[in-house]
């Protein structure tokens, strides 16, 4: 029991990371999008700078979206470069702390026979009916798949494709324009992640909402032992959650 | 349900306080100095995650975009530029002055006798767009060299001739990236004169940070020791009218 408490604890690095790079989001994500009013196209390649050339008309983001509340490149940068420090840096060592840990190995990272279709079925099943239950491991298959893609291909993806568009890391790491396939690629993928990286935020609000928000939210502020609850109009198979 | 809706008021109402803290925090003097800060930040890490001389990626001739946009000031009317592009910008001058040893005063066929160098790299607009174009001019460094710039030199100002909305253009970048090999004084984009709407007679290429560093409509260059008196003092037309980042790397 008390293993099982440890286990479902989230560590300080997991907490502290988790909040400041929440703050870091936020703004990052609302500054973007006023930046993104500048020059509302993006392309494929290295360049692109008239409509005919776009594969993406972007709509104009309104000021209750964006800070700052009005159309501003300028501040809306000053924004934008600060919070880019503690979301860059602040990944980075959420990965050492995770990999260091154990965090990573333990609850994050899937075996191979969770890769079944079988199994991946019956998870997907189990969450349409509302049911998350977890069985022996800290997160199922869908909660590693969705962490794994957060914290292994969105997040750098955002901090690479951004130091993509910076003409001056360029020089740098010439090999960032090579990866993404030219600036204006990367300014494109940039935008596209920072939307996935939406449409995980708001999936993942619910399903704190749904399965006990206060222990939840005490859990990952404080630590302590949290076991998500389904929601009561969840339909559960037999009385073993596993 | 009750406690959903009294959930997403709590959101709102946090989002509102945020956006007040955020318009709070930018119009005070610490924000402000703050944001200054984060702009020294940037290119510190920059710096130190790069070669001093590192260069812009250099493009092949298929690369070139086939149009390369003019962006701020296409069409100066102001101070007989007119008058100079009508007749070919045959007597125009583009001095080097500040604290140099010999100041000097060129003529466009002084500045093409001079060593060029040609290279065909990617315009960064703040905005966000992106073009390629093939530029030929002097080294900013050989026209340093001439003049003898002082040590006490710490900035290079470009003077230009066009008013934009607020008052005369002008920029500046510190000698690291005045004495970079890419940083040129462009005459001609994809071997033709340059354009007006980019510049013409003389522009600089400065390829490691955005457009708006690269000043167009060139009258000379000064050295510097501090942006202090220069403008309003933030080191550029945009930085000074506009609240923009004075170092553009990113």
């Amino acid at each position: 029991m008390t293993g099982d408490r440890e286990r479902n604890r989230h560590a300080a690095p997991t907490r502290i990371w988790h909040w400041i790079n929440l703050i870091a989001i936020v703004v990052l994500f609302m500054s973007g999008l006023n930046i993104s009013n500048a020059h509302p196209y993006l392309y494929w390649g290295e360049w692109g700078f008239a409509p005919e050339q776009a594969w993406l008309e972007v709509p104009r983001f309104p000021g209750w979206m964006t800070i700052p509340g009005f159309y501003s490149l300028a501040k809306a940068r000053d924004w934008h470069l600060l919070m880019a420090f503690p979301f860059a840096f602040g990944l980075l060592g959420m990965w050492i702390a995770m990999l260091w840990n154990g965090h990573f190995g333990r609850d994050l990272m899937t075996g191979k026979r969770e890769w079944r279709w079988q199994a991946i079925r019956k998870d997907i099943f189990q969450h349409l009916r509302f049911d998350f239950s977890h069985g022996e491991s800290k997160y199922n298959f869908l909660q590693k798949l969705a962490y794994g893609l957060v914290l292994g291909v969105l997040l750098p993806g955002m901090v690479l494709t951004g130091m993509a568009i910076s003409p001056g890391m360029d020089a740098a790491f010439p090999w960032l324009l090579d990866i993404f396939g030219g600036r204006q690629s990367a300014r494109s993928i940039h935008f596209l992640f920072a939307w996935g990286l939406f449409g995980f935020f708001v999936i993942h609000v619910a399903l704190v909402l749904l399965t006990g928000p206060i222990g939840h939210l005490r859990s990952m502020t404080l630590g302590g032992d949290h076991q998500p609850a389904n929601p009561p109009f969840a339909k559960t198979d037999t009385g073993d959650p596993a | 349900m009750s406690i959903l809706m009294k959930r997403r008021a709590v959101l709102l109402g946090s989002g509102a306080l945020m956006l007040g803290a955020c318009s709070k925090i930018q119009q005070s003097d610490a924000g402000r100095g703050l944001f200054e800060s984060v702009d020294d930040w940037h290119k510190g890490l920059q710096r130190f995650v790069r070669a001093r001389d590192a260069l812009a990626r250099e493009y092949a001739p298929e690369d070139i975009s086939p149009f390369f946009r003019g962006n701020g000031s296409t069409d100066p009317q102001n101070d007989g530029y007119p008058q100079h592009a009508a007749n070919g910008f045959a007597d125009w001058r583009f001095t080097v002055t500040g604290l140099v040893e010999r100041p000097l005063s060129l003529s466009l066929d002084q500045i093409m006798r001079l060593p060029q160098r040609t290279q065909i790299t990617r315009h960064d607009c703040v905005e966000g767009w992106s073009a390629i174009g093939q530029w030929t001019g002097p080294q900013l460094s050989t026209f340093l060299d001439l003049a003898r710039v002082r040590d006490s030199a710490n900035y290079i100002v470009f003077r230009c001739a066009d008013d934009y909305t607020q008052g005369r253009y002008y920029e500046s970048i510190d000698m690291i990236d005045a004495l970079h090999p890419q940083t040129i004084i462009a005459h001609r984009l994809n071997g033709e004169p340059l354009p007006i709407r980019n510049g013409a007679p003389l522009r600089a290429r400065v390829e490691r940070q955005l457009g708006y560093k690269h000043a167009k409509y060139l009258t000379g260059v000064e050295a510097v020791a501090s942006l202090d008196d220069i403008g309003l003092g933030k080191g550029g037309y945009w930085e000074d009218y506009g609240g923009y980042q004075w170092y553009a790397g990113m």
